[in-house]
């Protein structure tokens, strides 16, 4: 049967294109793979060639012509046998491609339109951490995490830990304390200083049924890895269909420490939250860190989990129990309060329980929430507490633009605007890479006087 | 590239030599139609073809096992088709349908199959290289002595991270094969232009890994050196680097109207040392296959080709809802 050469769509965006010179005749035999035209489109002549081999009955647009619609039929190309006379010149139709009009039907309900009418507090699960009773000790944030993690290795063999000095060394800030004698180095595992490599091979390890635990000597150097984190670890299992993904755990130090100047000293937080495919939890106590390290191990997913040098060496009261977890997506509520909502996570909390202590001695009464996991984000809690004391006051290390605070912001404007006495106050660090200097890094920290001051300005004090 | 002999008595049944001209037959044929079919604005986007480079994994797949993995770059038509996967289901995924590997939220460079450890279809120059290591440190760990083929081009060569996984995988002796498909243009650049030390595979013996030059024009040649990396990976003695020096007809991508070469140095490649040509000569001079045997090879292909397309326009594109689906693997409770 005669078949139609249509006018093929040479780049990603072309519409319609020149046909600029025919490279044959009417009568010629074409083999697959025979430049047949030169077509220009907006951005290049390019060489069309044959698909199918056959005979060219007939050229139905003239070299020279322009704006040739993409689809339609520039030639008619015969089989062996067919004649010329054969050619039925009314079905030089082009086959459509599809429209793309899925574009224009309503997206499924993930965007609701904003209720006129204020909604009613949301349901949160408010239950507490442990049982009453349970026996507690204290611990540093250190040994929770290290707990966290040797549990999880003894409970599954797929797990394993890689970083830079995890094993012999004991760890860089010796997290890893211990675990090489305990599981060997099959599976506490020293890599090179190559955090871009070895962030890879963990990807490629859970993409193979593994799941690594990826140390990162801090955050920062994870920016050289973060493609991986991003592009593999992240999309994989919306690009395969639902077919694999990573489940794994990239954590470390981030944030600042102290005075180890710019390039060691930034927060991460508002980065890995912005992407879908990733959860990303940032502990503050020694609970929490073991609780949600837990968690992170056990989910399927790629998990950022950012930790605090300065509070590796604090320490908090951890339960006894033999598998303590603490849920993504559930927030803690430190003190209850009236006048005001702090909502912060990681060290952040440092600064809003100490402000909260001030406030008290004045007579202010702070609600502080720790959201202890930034995706999934508890949202509901910051909500329902807003509802109830119609202000709040963010705080977190990490710069003001795009901060982890304008999103809380937004999501109240959002949900609870007309709850709202006075605008939502974001601290955060100041808008500069960090100084050295130990005045200026103080500087530009966030600090308890400056959450204290939040405060007061919304609550009119 | 001057034409090489490998294999004078090439140890080859004709059964398996027809093999290899039926599977490079169908991802030409199959990619001669995917390019006809974005003409007709059916796939969009980003479409890289294979035409050229047939022999490559047509070659490494005659010398892999079951349960042996591959994972490549976004030029990855050909690697899907090699290793078994449906062309159905690959053409559907390249006209974004339901029907496609990915349910088409993937597009024809994020293809995945779990069955047949097929693990990409990646579109960030060279992440697929540390990938594929750490896909084989999954083997090593697991303790089984399956072998990862980690495909990269030319192009990625040049990137840090191909090293930064050579040395790992070295000091670990993954079971990695890695292979460099040398089609000798990143995308318009030439191996000439980009590096002063275009013998890629010698740049492993800096880290300690062995390897060699394989004529990708040649499916036995590329089959030979394959069973070899294999065979050293198998044995504990991993990494291998086979750096397989090979061609490609058409250009970088749909739009890339390939001006940075002759149209006679393509001509002369396809006239002189066209992988299927090549077998279809020795199977017709060694009396292996007769002309009609050939041609009933020809039409099968064309059917499953024809049968593909129609497949892939008629699968509908992935229900709305699927925008939202796939984004979290579920937590299971424990």
């Amino acid at each position: 049967m005669a078949t139609e050469i249509l006018m093929p769509a040479l780049s990603p965006t072309m519409e319609e294109g020149t046909l600029a010179k025919w490279l044959v005749k009417e009568g010629d035999t074409v083999a697959s793979g025979d430049i047949m035209a030169e077509i220009e489109t907006d951005k290049a002549t390019m060489e069309f060639e044959a698909v199918d081999e056959g005979t060219i009955g007939k050229i139905l647009i003239a070299e020279g012509t322009e704006g040739v619609k993409v689809n339609t039929a520039i030639a008619i190309l015969l089989e062996d046998g067919e004649s010329v006379d054969d050619i039925d010149t009314s079905a030089a139709t082009p086959e459509a491609a599809p429209a793309a009009d899925a574009g224009n039907e309503a997206a499924p309900a993930a965007t609701e339109a904003p209720a006129s009418a204020p909604p009613a507090a949301p349901q949160t699960d408010t239950s507490p951490d442990w049982p009453e009773g349970t026996a507690l000790k204290e611990q540093t944030v250190r040994e929770a995490l290290r707990d966290g993690m040797a549990e999880e290795m003894r409970r599954d063999d797929s797990v394993f830990l890689m970083g830079e000095e995890v094993a012999e060394y004991q760890g860089a800030y010796k997290i890893s304390q211990g675990m090489l004698d305990e599981f060997g180095a099959k599976r506490v595992i020293d890599t090179p200083i190559t955090e871009h490599g070895f962030a890879g091979i963990a990807t490629g390890a859970a993409f193979g049924g593994l799941r690594p635990i990826v140390e990162f000597m801090t955050f920062n150097f994870a920016m050289q890895a973060i493609d991986q984190i991003i592009n593999s670890a992240a999309k994989t299992l919306y690009m395969s269909g639902g077919q694999m993904g990573a489940p794994m755990v990239f954590r470390g130090p981030n944030g600042a420490a102290a005075r180890v100047g710019a390039q060691h000293s930034q927060d991460y937080a508002a980065w890995y939250m912005q992407v879908p495919g990733l959860k990303v939890a940032m502990p503050y106590s020694a609970s929490d860190y073991k609780g949600l390290m837990k968690t992170a191990i056990r989910d399927p997913n790629p998990v950022i989990f950012l930790e605090n040098e300065i509070l590796y060496g604090r320490s908090f009261d951890v339960p006894e129990l033999d598998d303590y977890t603490v849920p993504f997506g559930k927030a803690r509520i430190w003190r209850e309060g009236s006048d005001v909502s702090i909502v912060s996570f990681g060290i952040g909390m440092s600064y809003a329980l100490a402000a909260a202590d001030r406030l008290a001695e004045e007579g202010i009464s702070a609600e502080v929430i720790d959201l202890r996991t930034l995706r999934p984000m508890d949202t509901g809690s910051i909500i329902k507490s807003v509802m109830k004391t119609n202000r709040c006051v963010t705080v977190e290390e990490g710069w003001p633009q795009g901060s982890v605070g304008n999103y809380i912001s937004s999501v109240i404007m959002q949900e609870a605007f007309d709850y709202l006495d006075a605008p939502v106050i974001n601290c955060t660090g100041k808008d500069v890479p960090m100084p050295y200097a130990a005045n200026l890094e103080k500087l530009a920290l966030v600090t308890t006087d400056e959450v204290v001051a939040a405060v007061k300005q919304v609550t009119y004090k | 590239m001057a034409p090489r002999k490998s294999a004078k008595k090439p140890n080859v049944s004709a059964e398996e030599l027809k093999a290899y001209y039926r599977d490079m037959l169908l991802i030409r044929r199959f990619e001669e139609k995917a390019g006809q079919l974005y003409g007709m604005g059916l796939i969009g986007g980003f479409c890289h073809l294979y035409i050229g480079q047939e022999a490559v994994v047509v070659g490494l797949e005659a010398a892999a096992e079951e349960g042996d993995k591959r994972i490549t770059s976004y030029r990855d038509h050909g690697h899907m088709l090699a290793c078994g996967m449906d062309p159905n289901g690959v053409m559907a995924e390249l006209t974004g349908r339901e029907g496609g590997y990915s349910k088409g939220k993937g597009g024809s460079m994020h293809m995945f199959s779990k069955e047949k450890h097929f693990y990409g279809g990646h579109g960030i120059v060279a992440a697929q290289v540390p990938l594929g290591a750490g896909l084989a440190f999954s083997d090593k760990y697991k303790g089984n002595d399956r072998v990862t083929f980690t495909y990269f081009g030319d192009g990625a060569a040049n990137q840090g991270q191909v090293y930064e996984a050579y040395n790992m995988a070295e000091i670990w002796n993954l079971p990695v094969v890695f292979v460099i498909e040398n089609n000798q243009y990143a995308m318009g650049t030439s191996t000439k232009r980009s590096t002063h030390s275009p013998s890629y595979w010698e740049r492993g013996a800096a880290y300690g890994i062995k390897g060699e030059e394989v004529d990708g024009m040649d499916v036995l040649a590329v089959k030979a050196a394959g069973q070899k990396a294999v065979e050293t990976c198998r044995a504990g003695k991993g990494p291998y680097i086979l750096e397989i020096k090979t061609y490609r007809y058409r250009g970088h991508s749909m739009s890339d109207p390939a001006k940075y070469r002759t149209r006679e140095e393509v001509q002369k490649m396809r006239d002189e040392r066209d992988p299927i040509e090549n077998v279809r000569s020795m199977l017709l001079t060694g009396k292996h296959a007769t002309e009609d045997d050939l041609k009933a090879i020809d039409k099968e292909i064309k059917t499953i080709v024809n049968e593909s397309a129609e497949f892939a326009k008629t699968s509908p594109e992935p229900a709305l809802e699927e925008l939202w689906t796939d984004i979290y693997a579920e937590v299971e409770e424990a």
